[in-house]
């Protein structure tokens, strides 16, 4: 069942520069189909498998069958003798080291000195068949000289020596951090009550549907092309320019139709860079499909993390302060994780007041698949012990967890502890629906032991308000051309990775200019043809590419009032463009079509085409690291989730799930709810099932490298999922809109802990909750015990001497007396 | 090398094939037909469903050349499934996929619509149910299958309506 209560300002234009009441809608807030939809239920969209060009060759990796060693020899001579065999590349060639992050310059398209995980890829063969390639790769022999494996958080702290990478910052500690803002340690003692908690979130992998798959194309004029299963065309475009020392200019990434990303073809891939490689020294196309198993190694999934949470509050459940260690186990490789290190603390402050916080993360290498940016990126596992912590905390109180949460609520338009610029936020009305749809207040209390409902509460950055690399250029970019037949081309780099993007550029564009989204063709994802738009992450793209959308279409339209309005011999703010007419809006029936506007318009002022751009705003806070967490607006989320728990075997069942989302206004509500489903089923079959696990004994193997042991939610595990979308308008977003593609499954963990507590009064604070699990602290507390499972302990981490920052409140209480506060500084 | 004849949406084909082919390949290599996906290698996934002679099966579990002889229906073939119901190239079942937003990324649809054809054939009127039960071995990562539910039972009534 899904709801959209339609509260909020649908129907009703945003856009209006003259200040008149705005027209109805036409396009943006209803249910459109989708403009590539036909292709994919015919099964004729190309994805990047689909592909095939002329004299193309199939690639294949060597991968190691060793967790960590030093490579003594790799001998390709047999393979390269294999028939059908055209090259064989070894690391030797591509020397130059990659990662998305400027700070985490520690990946090699081929190992050739070290391998670090089992599955890093140390040779790539291209032949005339995929069966010849594969046959090659198998004659290749290489000598290791092992060494020992790091498997755990505690093994990697243990074993300082065992160095994975030497540009790590100390031993195998990747990359660390501590804040403090405000004192917090006077925060606990103004507090009544002061606990710590201690939470584990296993990691897990995103499991996109499309096994990542490109084809590198140097032609003879010396260019390269790749086509690729990338969200992130922009990033990988840089990538390729420099591991391959190639001009940039020379250099163009389309990102194909892609068959589910969630994060996990974000990175730039050493397969992305090997096939380019390979078709340089071959002057063919060559492409490379990774099976199932290889997914598993390109991981980039959630990064297991280790929490500990200490807070203090007041008799009436108030927050005095709040401080967050984490340690975040990255595996083999840095890619995105030291922005997911920080994630794991930075948006903490988003939901309830907190007055001072202090946050310490850290980020160890492991010789396991290296993790990165899954769906919610680093800020799930923090949201599941904070919102576990504040249900413990009303058990405590004796509040109820609904009414708490709400007593709690950050101001919209105020200032973060860390400084974060909170804009709209709509989490009491979402906190309100669910409580309502689920009958919480006359159900809960009165449900059958084993059965539960639990509550949890969320927010999501809407845009990351700085790009990966540093640059003062806008995030987004839109170019519209204007055909004489009426056809609107909006050129952008957006990736669609199924949630839309192309589609939601044809809404705004088509409701800008009073056309039918099918009269616009978009072109999207090719570095060449494309601005730059910097990708599929960060819930950004709605948002950015939307208002440079905006900014493109409005341009255009300008042009065309001040063309029509002269001819219509009428003053321009009362044209109006709809039903594909621009007319006057006195009288309706003085005006043109859309492609006679269009005509004149070109007649005056000759070719016509604009463009858009979009760049957040600066963030407020000054100090260092504070680029990461500030976003233009926050997306809020409210769930009520109901379980059923057998206190025999421990199994959980989740019959139904009550969702409120603050996405603003919607573009396409009907999408909006796919995407806050789609996380709803992601949040809970991580919760329940799914967990990234290795093999002990240190030869640290996949334990689960393939679908038929890495179990997710099918239909039938899915409950029934009660959706409430707010619609209330976010001024920074287009037409209103906030982010929805990950936000909603930030509460459903959390919920489901909190849901359990509820039916059989026993706590698991650990992801993912397995029946095992479930049925251990059943059986501890029916033993007079702790009802509990989870951690018991937090390792010593020899975190940095925290950035002591003073609070928003302190510099005004500064501003008011005169007087520094504890612990600030300039 | 082994020849085999497959008729593939009502089609012919006639090719030497290595005995190690799976169908799947056979089917996106040889016939050219790509809406037929590969998602896991494992018959987890459901991405590389078709209809082998009437019956629903993962085309990654079979060889080719034990598919010889066989009459395999793909995506690309539902355009001619109940040519009197068609409208505008599309099958009742797509058009329900495509007006109830039924999928995301579109690459668990090609075996979604057939497992959906299928379905309804033997049982016209499933309950949410058994729609859960029969599209299990069908994977979606997108949309927590719920618009995918509502897609066939809109499916369900189109076909009866004769839409």
């Amino acid at each position: 069942m899904a709801i959209n209560p339609g509260t909020g300002s649908n129907g009703v234009s945003g856009t209006t520069s003259n200040g008149k009441p705005a027209r109805k809608r036409s396009v943006i807030g209803k249910a459109q189909t989708k403009i590539d939809t036909r292709d994919k239920v015919r099964g004729i969209t190309k994805y990047t498998d689909d592909m095939v060009f002329p004299r193309m060759l199939y690639a294949k990796l060597f991968r190691s069958t060793v967790p960590h060693a030093r490579i003594k020899s790799i001998d390709i001579s047999a393979a390269e003798k294999y028939p059908g065999v055209k090259a064989v590349l070894t690391g030797h060639a591509l020397p130059v080291a990659f990662g998305i992050m400027p700070v985490a310059q520690d990946e090699h398209v081929l190992a050739y000195e070290k391998v670090r995980m089992v599955g890093d890829a140390i040779a790539a063969v291209a032949a005339t068949s995929e069966e010849a390639a594969d046959e090659a790769v198998q004659l290749i022999k290489v000598e290791y000289e092992l060494l020992p494996s790091i498997g755990s958080i505690q093994e990697a702290l243990d074993n300082p020596d065992t160095q994975i990478h030497s540009t790590s910052e100390n031993g195998n500690i990747h990359r660390s951090i501590a804040y403090e803002f405000g004192d917090v340690e006077a925060g606990f003692a103004e507090a009544d009550h002061v606990r710590e908690d201690f939470f584990f979130y296993e990691g897990n992998t995103h499991l996109a549907l499309e096994e990542h798959s490109s084809i590198g194309i140097w032609s003879a004029d010396q260019k390269l092309t790749l086509h690729s299963s990338t969200q992130n065309p922009h990033y990988l475009h840089r990538t390729l320019a420099k591991v391959l020392e190639i001009d940039q200019a020379r250099v163009r990434v389309i990102a194909a139709p892609c068959g589910g990303g969630f994060g996990g073809k974000c990175d730039p891939f050493n397969h992305e860079i090997a096939v380019c490689k390979l078709s340089m020294m071959t002057g063919r196309p060559v492409k490379i499909t990774l099976t199932r198993e290889e997914v598993f190694y390109c991981h980039r999934g959630r990064h297991p993390v280790l929490m500990s949470m200490k807070i203090g509050y007041k008799n009436d459940g108030s927050i005095t302060a709040f401080h967050n260690r984490t340690v975040a186990d990255g595996g083999a490789y840095g890619g995105h994780g030291p922005a997911s290190m920080l994630y794991t603390g930075v948006l903490q402050t988003t939901t309830y007041k907190m007055p001072r916080y202090k946050f310490q993360g850290a980020r160890v290498n492991t010789n396991k698949a290296p993790c990165g940016p899954k769906r919610g990126h680093g800020t799930p596992q923090p949201r599941f012990g904070q919102e576990v912590q504040l249900d413990k905390i009303a058990t405590h109180l004796g509040l109820d967890p609904a009414e708490y949460r709400k007593s709690l609520l950050v101001e919209p338009h105020s200032l973060t502890a860390n400084w974060l610029p909170i804009a709209t936020i709509g989490l009491k009305k979402c906190i309100d629906k669910v409580v309502e749809g689920s009958g919480w207040k006359q159900r809960r209390g009165n449900l059958p032991h084993g059965k539960g409902l639990g509550i949890a509460c969320s927010a999501y950055m809407t845009g990351a308000g700085t790009a990966i690399y540093w640059n003062a250029m806008p995030h987004s970019g839109v170019q519209i051309k204007l055909d004489r037949s009426g056809c609107v081309a909006v050129f952008c780099g957006v990736t669609d990775i199924g949630q839309g993007s192309n589609s939601m550029l044809a809404y705004i564009a088509a409701e800008i200019f009073g056309i039918d989204p099918f009269d616009i063709r978009v072109v999207s994802s090719d570095t060449d043809i494309t601005p730059v738009d910097l990708g599929s992450y960060s819930s950004r793209v709605t948002l950015m590419a939307g208002n440079a959308c905006v900014q493109a279409a409005e341009r255009a339209k300008a042009i065309i009032v001040e063309a029509v309005a002269p001819k219509l011999e009428v003053p321009a703010e009362r044209i109006v463009f709809e039903g594909r007419r621009v007319f006057d809006e006195e009288d309706p029936n003085k005006g043109m079509t859309f492609a006679e506007a269009v005509i004149l318009a070109e007649t005056q002022f000759g070719t016509l085409g604009t463009t858009g751009s979009y760049k957040p705003p600066k963030w407020p806070g000054k100090y260092r690291g504070a680029g990461v967490g500030p976003a233009p607006t926050y997306s809020y989320c409210a769930s009520v989730v109901e379980t059923d728990v057998n206190p025999h075997t421990g199994i959980v069942s989740v019959p139904r799930i009550w969702i409120a989302h603050d996405g603003g206004t919607s573009i396409n509500p009907t999408l909006v709810m796919g995407q806050v489903e789609g996380s709803v089923y992601m949040g809970l079959s991580e919760t329940l099932f799914e967990e990234m696990t290795y093999r002990g004994n240190r030869n640290v193997v996949h334990k689960f490298p393939s679908f038929l042991e890495y179990k997710s939610h099918t239909s039938n595990d899915m409950p029934d999922i009660i959706t409430y979308l707010l619609e209330d308008p976010e001024p920074n977003g287009p037409f209103g809109a906030k982010e929805a593609g990950q936000g909603p499954l930030l509460p459903i963990p959390p919920a489901v802990a909190n849901s359990i507590f509820n039916a059989v009064g026993v706590r698991v604070d650990e992801i993912p909750i397995t029946p095992d699990k479930v049925l251990r602290a059943i059986r501890a507390k029916a033993k007079g015990q702790e009802g509990r499972v989870g951690p018991m302990r937090f390792p010593e981490v020899p975190y940095p001497d925290p950035i002591v920052v003073a609070t928003p409140d302190d510099r005004d209480h500064v501003v008011a007396t005169g007087k520094e506060p504890v612990g600030a500084t300039k | 090398m082994q020849l085999v004849n497959i008729t593939i949406n009502g089609k012919a084909f006639e090719h030497e094939v290595e005995p190690r082919l799976l169908l799947v390949h056979y089917i996106r290599e040889k016939a050219q037909l790509t809406g037929t996906h590969v998602g896991c290698d494992t018959g987890n996934c459901g991405a590389c469903t078709v209809v082998y002679n009437g019956k629903l099966i993962k085309s990654c579990l079979m060889l080719a050349v034990q598919a010889d002889g066989s009459e395999i229906l793909t995506i690309e073939g539902m355009s001619q499934q109940d040519p009197e119901k068609q409208k505008n190239g599309l099958h009742p079942i797509q058009d329900a996929f495509l007006e109830k937003f039924g999928f995301q990324c579109g690459y668990c649809t090609p075996g979604m619509v057939l497992n959906t054809h299928t379905l309804l054939k033997s049982n016209p009127n499933p309950s949410e149910h058994e729609i859960r039960e029969a599209l299990e071995g069908n994977l979606c990562m997108c949309t927590g299958y719920q618009q995918i539910i509502e897609s066939i039972q809109y499916a369900a009534e189109k076909m009866k309506a004769g839409k």
